[in-house]
């Protein structure tokens, strides 16, 4: 037996797991959402009826104020937390990576508990104003929820990348006088591109398809994933939950792509 | 070119350092450095000669009580992006994200120049170091020689008081290595900017450096010219560090070396039980068997071309190494004689 067909003999079960885990319930869906009373313009229909359209307008703009918030704070913070050496340290980055495991539920619970109508915020606003300030429910109680979500898993990547930086590039460019803001802006932001891409994707990604939080601060959230339970749980329409959850990989994947050739591009004009 | 002579001078005072895990990696020393001098740091790997240098360079702080003053200005709480110094690090530290070109204009940019006196600068600095052509390549379509000259260009674009170089030449081939030190020595010479070398290679040191600081476990063990330490090193430890050294331990009588193979006179040398004595390879001539001072049985012969090195045992108590002329014929275990003129035998203080 030759090499090749040996690494092909042991590609068999992958390639049959892939096929039936994966390929086949997809081409299902994306035939599912054609079978609807209009066909193929089922599709079309969740760009065109305002409200998919409206709904779909907020989820990218979430998912996109979700990535760019939380790149902004992991950045700072996993910078920080990769060059200080201080007591309690190992505590804090314990503490900001221990929302890891838990499920979108859960979080969805401590924004209620931080916002919610018993929240920690509703009493303390209570007290100081007279008014009780309540935003679990709303879209922003989904946002900070997201970024709870999303910033443990940023943090880390960052962090490991700022390990890897070179050290010798920032002294270099401040022997050439280089203010620290410039070394920021002209050596280790570049440095960074990479992470930023690859931890900001999985951010979007996550915020776009992101159900349990959503799902438990529920009631009057337009997102995707609402949408498509609502559709497909309370109002039987199979072919538009199908085109929908087709359309948000869609879109999810060409908003990653564009940001993916974007970055690179701008890295490659920048050297 | 327009950059001569526009050096600093350079005073560090009492500049120790003890890092914080509680290393002290440099003795306070005190050290002079004038105007358009090429001072060279020499010394075994992991002797502070770096530590030293990023002080100058504001890299690292002195330890309390130090201070490093330019021009007799106290510099030592100025942060490096203030000093003006140009830099060049043992990995050279280009900027991946940026081209040739870019590399080299980056200080010029941070300091507000004008693209179009920028674009002169950088051809000037190109032209200077022999890297024509390559100037928007990226960082990685270099070899190291072409990096090492995009690093020292982007280093004197900025037109530094000072320039320090961290072993620049020690990440190259040998062949390399000396065609670039003659070139980086003709180089710092035009430039006149005062500059401060880091190697440990005693080779790179005599043929580069104004001055030589020889530095041993965090510590000055001798500052002298080339020729200073190489004919007369303060100690063994500097004799042997420099050059190649035969040292004898012999006692001295009446001013003449007691020898196993025979006698030597010695400039100098008063009685004494038991003296340290340096003599260099190449001050020994080799004569008939019974004609010269010494005598010694030739131990092995090593042809390397413009000389020849003879191992001689018997005329020391340790075998002597001999630079002889690549004419004189000796084989292996034959007899010889040994002269040494008295001035090219070097007392040095016996070691505790
Ligand atoms: N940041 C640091 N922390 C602790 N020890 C260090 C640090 N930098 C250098 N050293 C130590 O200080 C000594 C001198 O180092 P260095 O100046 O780099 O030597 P050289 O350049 O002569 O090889 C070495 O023992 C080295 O391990
Ligand atoms: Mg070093």
């Amino acid at each position: 037996m030759s090499q090749k067909s040996f690494v092909w003999l042991c590609l068999l079960p992958l390639v049959l797991v892939t096929a039936a885990f994966f390929l086949l319930p997809m081409a299902r869906l994306v035939v599912a959402g054609a079978e609807g009373p209009h066909g193929l313009a089922g599709y079309l229909a969740t760009l065109t009826e305002g409200r998919y359209r409206a709904t779909l307008i907020n989820t990218v703009l979430l998912a996109a104020a979700t990535t760019v918030v939380t790149l902004i704070v992991a950045t700072i913070a996993g910078m920080f937390l990769q060059r200080h050496r201080f007591p309690g340290r190992a505590v804090l980055i314990a503490m900001l990576t221990f929302p890891l495991a838990f499920p979108g539920v859960v979080v969805g619970f401590m924004i209620i508990l931080l916002a919610g109508r018993q929240g920690l915020i509703g009493d303390l606003s209570n007290r100081i104003f007279g008014e009780k300030l309540v935003f679990a429910y709303s879209i922003y109680g989904l946002f900070l929820g997201y970024l709870y979500f999303s910033i443990p898993r940023v943090i880390l990547t960052i962090m490991a990348a700022v390990q890897k930086l070179d050290v010798g590039l920032e002294e270099a460019a401040r022997s050439l006088g280089a203010s620290p803001w410039a070394v920021q802006r002209d050596v280790v932001l570049p440095a960074l591109a990479p992470a930023f891409v690859a931890s900001g994707a999985i951010a979007f990604a996550t915020a776009m398809g992101a159900f349990g939080t959503a799902f438990t601060l529920a009631t009057n959230i337009d997102v995707l994933p609402m949408l498509i339970y609502t559709e497909f749980t309370l109002a039987a329409n199979f072919a538009t939950s199908a085109a929908l959850s087709v359309g948000l990989g869609l879109i999810t994947w060409l908003i990653l792509a564009l940001a993916r050739t974007f970055s690179g591009s701008a890295v490659a004009a920048a050297g | 070119m327009n950059t001569a002579g526009h050096g600093a001078a350079v005073r560090i005072e009492a500049c120790g350092k003890t890092f914080a895990d509680g290393t002290r990696a440099l003795d306070p020393a005190t050290l002079d450095i004038a105007r358009g001098e090429t001072l060279v740091l020499l010394g075994p790997s992991g002797c502070g000669k770096t530590t030293m240098l990023r002080i100058i360079a504001g890299l690292e702080l002195p330890d309390a009580g130090g201070k490093v003053l330019f021009d007799g200005k106290d510099m030592t709480s100025v942060p490096i992006e203030r000093r003006n110094v140009g830099m060049v690090f043992q990995s050279y530290a280009l900027f991946p994200n940026m081209t040739v070109a870019d590399n080299i204009a980056y200080g010029l940019k941070i300091r507000g120049v004008a693209g179009g006196e920028r674009a002169a600068r950088v051809a000037e600095l190109v032209a200077l170091t022999n890297i024509t052509g390559l100037e928007n390549r990226r960082i990685d379509q270099l070899s190291g020689g072409q990096r090492q000259r995009v690093a020292l260009a982007r280093a004197v674009a900025i037109r530094p008081g000072i320039l320090l170089l961290d072993e620049p030449l020690t990440a190259l081939d040998a062949a390399l290595r000396d065609r670039l030190r003659g070139e980086l020595n003709r180089l710092l010479r035009a430039l006149g900017i005062t500059t401060i070398y880091v190697t440990h290679d005693q080779a790179e040191a005599m043929e580069l450096g104004d001055r030589i600081v020889v530095m041993r476990k965090g510590a000055i063990a001798q500052i002298g010219t080339p020729r200073e330490v190489y004919f007369a090193p303060k100690d063994r430890f500097v004799a042997e560090f420099i050059g190649a050294a035969n040292i004898v331990e012999a006692p001295i009588d009446n001013g003449v070396l007691i020898l196993p193979g025979g006698r030597l006179p010695i400039e100098g040398g008063a009685t004494a039980a038991n003296a340290t004595v340096m003599i260099r390879p190449e001050t020994i001539r080799v004569t008939d068997a019974g004609a010269g001072l010494l005598s010694g049985v030739v131990d092995s012969v090593s042809f390397i071309g413009d000389r020849q090195r003879l191992v001689v045992s018997g005329a020391s108590s340790k075998p002597l190494n001999v630079d002889a002329p690549n004419t004189i014929l000796a084989k292996v275990g034959d007899r010889i004689g040994l002269s040494i003129a008295p001035d090219a035998l070097r007392l040095l203080p016996s070691e505790p």
